[in-house]
């Protein structure tokens, strides 16, 4: 009787997994190849990782090789502070700009992803459980989430990076990491409670399937959809605070540190007036990635949405 | 001259990316003043379409409307939206299927009362209250000066729609059109607000459109019936006629499928088969031929035309015989 | 016309007190409500003091910490005692105020507090009535003309808005719009000019004096900054405008209203605007969030001394008292400014008030 019964729970498992992933997945897929917005997206967050991945590889010069110092040519041709072998002109310690930006994507991009994926990681932990196991666990981490909620994001930032003793680009990633742990696991946990209740958990539940499997085979896959366009958003917006916290000097002090939020600080702090560029380049980087991954979330929400499903 | 007069009215639904779909085909119908036609058929039969056709509320893109209506006269289709408006609420009203959700849920019910009265009779807030009140009380509210300023979460479902009634009739249109007004109602109530309906028309001598799927709607309030389906007319016929003999095979099977109480025991109930899905398009024969159990050859290949019969009109290659027709009674 | 039918049965209806007394008590439900969140607030401030890099004595005391200044500090906060006496002394002392001096200053840092909130408050306000003036209009507008060049626009406008770095935007503006529009860059008030402080709010203390140049002048200093501060909730606002009033366009009693034959003029007002604006009304409380952040990096930027500034000027210098302070309190405003959004939703959606 028993192994009858496992025997069933095995292909409703996967028909259940696969029914909701699958036609999902390929729907929302060919909803976004048809959407300009998706595909814009698409396209800046794909060169942007591409350019970031390689960016070693590409640099023309060494972004730490102060090269071109005293002599530096303030032409103002279309691109201003070109020089000859320097298409994007150099910065004030004389290194080339362009490899300089093109390693700063690396940077940039490894401290929006770990900051994300931390506040990832912990947060749907603390949703899970909390979605999960109900009664007071669920009280008592809501109530917390609740207060991270209750300080503005910045403001949760700035306090986490006055931990440190001395700030480091680790200062940055985690500050910021914070300021996603509530969002995701509120998220996480309304998604729970919302299939707690609904049909394909009770019929699973019904049939003996245990609580743990129930969560991670039925609920979190369902889950996965809204975190993954919540973390595309969330992307975004890391890479600004990030930026933010360097511009309060909570972030990394070392001036060789080649990454856009630094970069950006620096150049607006200091040489707006002399070398606008300096802050100029960094700043149309962040800001055409920080689009490109919003375009990309908001167009993936657009596809994923069950509502648009016909 | 009727009353409204509809000729040929056709509504295309056209959307980006998708197949266009005619969701009203060629509909024509009088309605006389003081008279009650039915509309019936089943969902997506383009009933619902066609009122809202007639009111011009249909969105503003996104479908093509061809015909004409002609309400005293003068083609609706062809005014601009400042005159509809001005139409609107004040010779023509419309009641809708779910009362909670046609309800502004944030304003008090005796604002979108006298909303309307203050916009077509000019009348000032406080004389369109009074009046509010007396109209309130007219549908059957009890308490009518207290559900003034009360909001549509607080009333019941019943009441809602009464309320509604009572927007629709309150500048005392020349038409009313009823869309599925008791769907959404339980089957208590149901009766209640058609007993309304009924009473009202008659009193106040206005027009009445009744859109219904139900027969048992139809048969306790209609003077004229016209069965729809895919868009089209299949059939029209005075009440009694219809339902003592139905000669459009759908009609035939709508009647033949309401349980009956006299039914013996077990025996089983008969279904129209087949789904709307299964139809063909009209110009490839007749749309409700692969569900018909009087199809012939020729039903697949040639559309049947809207002919005279027997003091109505049918659309059918091969009606239902008289003598044919079993369990067809009224009830 | 007489009655035909047996009236339908009395409709349950609340009759819980004049409409005053409902919301005073919708108030009082939430201010118990948002009790436990600061508490636990308060909590978590206090554990954060207590990881302070160095100690919280030594964190307190900046560089001015000799081991003997940290020893007598130690005593005086209590730290040789148990944790919970620590903890509710510290209640005891952030509520009376009393969160020691600031370590730049030298002043106790809730005088700086009352001195310097007043510059931020006319910063957030004029941000807020800008991205509220203009964010609903636009929002409404793009949703008027769905899909066409205008609302493309806008939605790309707000999508630029949310993504750059709204310090860089003040930098911008600074270098870009200041010297062309005859506007200050920097600071809140044209030095040498004598103005009457008497609440500090500059706008409100010229009025009140009728020193007309001293009003004139705070608003030029106001105009860039609030702009700068207003860019991110005005694109969100103008987001949320739009989807609201989009789906409310859709709604069934719309039709209902269009049915009636009401100029499109009422039905907008009435019944589109009415529906449409409610969930506005959430978005600004949680912009607020938006705001206190924004303010600090703005006020950094432009100079302008406000509590922004000295947040920021207090991570630079490791000046824990103010941040400590600053923290708390920003945190204080923000539940409380959406406790007053939760309320006024109670009083303009009566379905959510009846209860």
């Amino acid at each position: 009787m028993n192994t009858l019964l496992n025997k069933k729970k095995e292909p409703i498992d996967k028909l259940a997994a696969a029914a909701v992933g699958k036609s999902l997945g390929r729907e929302a897929l060919s909803r976004m190849l048809r959407s300009p917005v998706a595909i814009t997206g698409g396209v800046i967050t794909g060169l942007f990782v591409l350019l970031a991945i390689f960016a070693p590889l590409i640099a023309p010069k060494d972004p730490f090789a102060r090269t071109l110092q005293g002599e530096v040519n303030l032409g103002r041709g279309i691109i201003p502070g070109a020089q000859p072998g320097f298409p994007l002109g150099v910065d004030d310690f004389g290194r080339d700009e362009l490899s300089r930006l093109l390693v700063g994507a690396q940077n940039t991009l490894l401290v929006g992803v770990l900051a994300t994926v931390i506040g990832v990681a912990i947060g749907i932990v603390i949703g899970g459980l909390a979605g999960a196991f109900g009664g007071w666990v669920d009280t008592v981490l809501m109530r917390l989430v609740d207060v991270m909620l209750s300080v503005p994001s910045l403001l949760l930032a700035i306090s986490v990076a006055a931990l440190f003793a001395k700030p480091s680009q680790w200062t940055v990633i985690i500050a910021v990491s914070m300021v996603g742990v509530p969002i995701f696991a509120r998220l996480l946990r309304g998604s729970m409670l919302v299939q707690r209740n609904s049909d394909h958990v009770l019929a699973a539940t019904s049939l003996g399937v245990k609580r743990g499997a129930i969560v991670f085979r039925h609920m979190l896959p369902n889950s996965l959809g809204p975190v993954i366009v919540q973390a595309t958003l969330t992307l975004a917006t890391a890479i600004l605070e990030a930026a933010a916290l360097s511009f309060l000097g909570l972030g990394d002090p070392d001036p060789n540190r080649a990454e856009w939020g630094i970069m950006l600080s620096k150049g607006a702090k200091q040489f707006l007036d002399v070398r606008p560029e300096l802050a100029y380049y960094p700043a149309i980087a962040i800001i055409v990635v920080a689009l490109g991954f919003t375009l990309l979330g908001e167009s993936l929400r657009e596809a994923l949405d069950p509502k648009n499903r016909r | 001259m009727a009353l409204l007069e509809v000729r040929d009215l056709t509504v295309n639904f056209v959307r980006r990316g998708e197949r266009p779909f005619t969701a009203v085909d060629g509909v024509s119908f009088d309605v006389e003043p003081g008279q009650t036609v039915g509309l019936v058929g089943e969902s997506g039969c383009g009933k619902s379409v066609t009122s809202l056709a007639i009111m011009r509320l249909l969105a503003k893109r996104g479908n093509k409307v061809s015909g004409s209506v002609r309400f005293e006269g003068t083609d609706l289709l062809r005014l601009s939206d400042k005159d509809m408006r001005d139409r609107r609420g004040r010779d023509l009203g419309m009641v809708f299927q779910d009362p909670l959700s046609s309800l502004n849920p944030v304003i008090p019910i005796g604002l979108q009362i006298t909303e309307v009265l203050e916009r077509h009779r000019g009348m000032s807030r406080k004389a369109a209250s009074i009046e509010a009140v007396d109209l309130l009380d007219k549908v059957g509210i009890p308490d009518p000066s207290r559900r003034l300023t009360e909001y549509p979460h607080q009333l019941s479902g019943g009441m809602r729609q009464r309320a509604l009634i009572a927007i629709a009739l309150a500048c005392r249109p020349r038409l009313l059109i009823a869309d599925e007004p008791t769907t959404a109602l339980d089957v208590t109530i149901q009766a209640q607000i058609l007993a309304l309906l009924r009473e009202l028309v008659q009193d106040t001598g206005t027009a009445l459109i009744m859109i219904t799927h139900d027969l048992g709607v139809v048969a306790g309030l209609c003077d004229e019936v016209n069965v729809l389906y895919g868009g089209k007319i299949v059939e029209r016929a005075q009440r009694h006629q219809l339902f003592a003999e139905p000669r459009h095979p759908y009609t035939h099977g709508l009647l033949a499928s309401i349980p009956r109480l006299d039914a013996g025991r077990g025996e089983k109930l008969i279904p129209i088969r087949g789904s709307v899905a299964d139809n063909i398009p009209w110009d490839g024969g007749c749309a409700f031929a692969p569900r018909c159990p009087n199809a012939l050859p020729v039903c697949r290949e040639v559309s049947p035309r809207l002919v005279p019969d027997n003091g109505g009109l049918l659309r059918c290659h091969n009606p239902v015989r008289p003598a044919v027709a079993a369990g067809g009674g009224t009830r | 016309m007489g009655w035909v039918l047996p009236r339908p049965p009395h409709a349950r209806t609340s009759r819980a007190g004049t409409k005053g007394l409902q919301v005073l008590r919708f108030l009082v439900r939430r201010l118990l409500q948002a009790i436990p969140t600061l508490l636990v607030l308060s909590i978590l401030i206090f554990a954060w003091l207590r990881s302070l890099p160095g100690g919280p004595a030594a964190a307190l005391l900046g560089d001015k910490a000799t081991p003997e200044k940290i020893a007598s500090l130690n005593h005086t906060l209590g730290l040789d005692q148990p944790i919970i006496f620590q903890y509710f002394r510290f209640l005891g002392r952030a509520l009376t105020g009393d969160f020691g001096n600031s370590l730049v200053s030298s002043q106790p840092v809730m005088s700086e507090i009352g001195t310097f909130l007043p510059a931020t408050i006319e910063l957030g306000i004029s941000a807020m009535i800008l991205a509220v003036l203009i964010g609903i209009p636009a929002g409404y507008i793009s949703a008027r003309f769905r899909n066409g060049p205008v609302d493309n626009v806008i939605i790309l406008l707000t999508l630029v808005g949310v993504a750059v770095p709204v310090f860089f935007l003040g930098y911008m503006m600074q270098d870009l719009l200041a010297a062309p529009l005859g506007l200050p860059s920097q600071g809140r008030q044209a030095a040498g000019l004598d103005a009457t402080a008497i609440t500090n709010f500059a706008i409100l203390d010229g009025v009140m004096t009728s020193e007309w140049d001293a009003v004139w002048d705070a608003i030029r200093h106001l105009i860039l900054p609030a702009f700068a501060l207003a860019t991110i909730p005005l694109a969100v606002i103008t987001r949320i405008t739009r989807a609201s009033v989009l789906d409310v366009m859709n709604e069934d009693f719309i039709r209902t209203a269009n049915s009636k034959g009401l100029t499109q003029q009422v039905v907008r007002r009435r019944h589109v605007l009415r529906n449409g604006l409610l969930p506005v009304v959430t978005t600004i409380g949680l912009q607020t969030g938006a705001l206190l952040g924004g303010a600090v990096l703005t006020e950094r930027v432009f100079n302008f001394r406000g509590l922004g500034f000295l947040l920021a000027e207090g991570i630079e210098r490791r000046d824990y008292p103010r941040l400590q302070a600053l923290l708390l309190f920003g945190a204080l405003v923000y539940v409380l400014v959406n406790m007053l959004v939760d309320v006024s939703y109670g009083i303009i959606d009566p379905r959510v008030r009846v209860r």
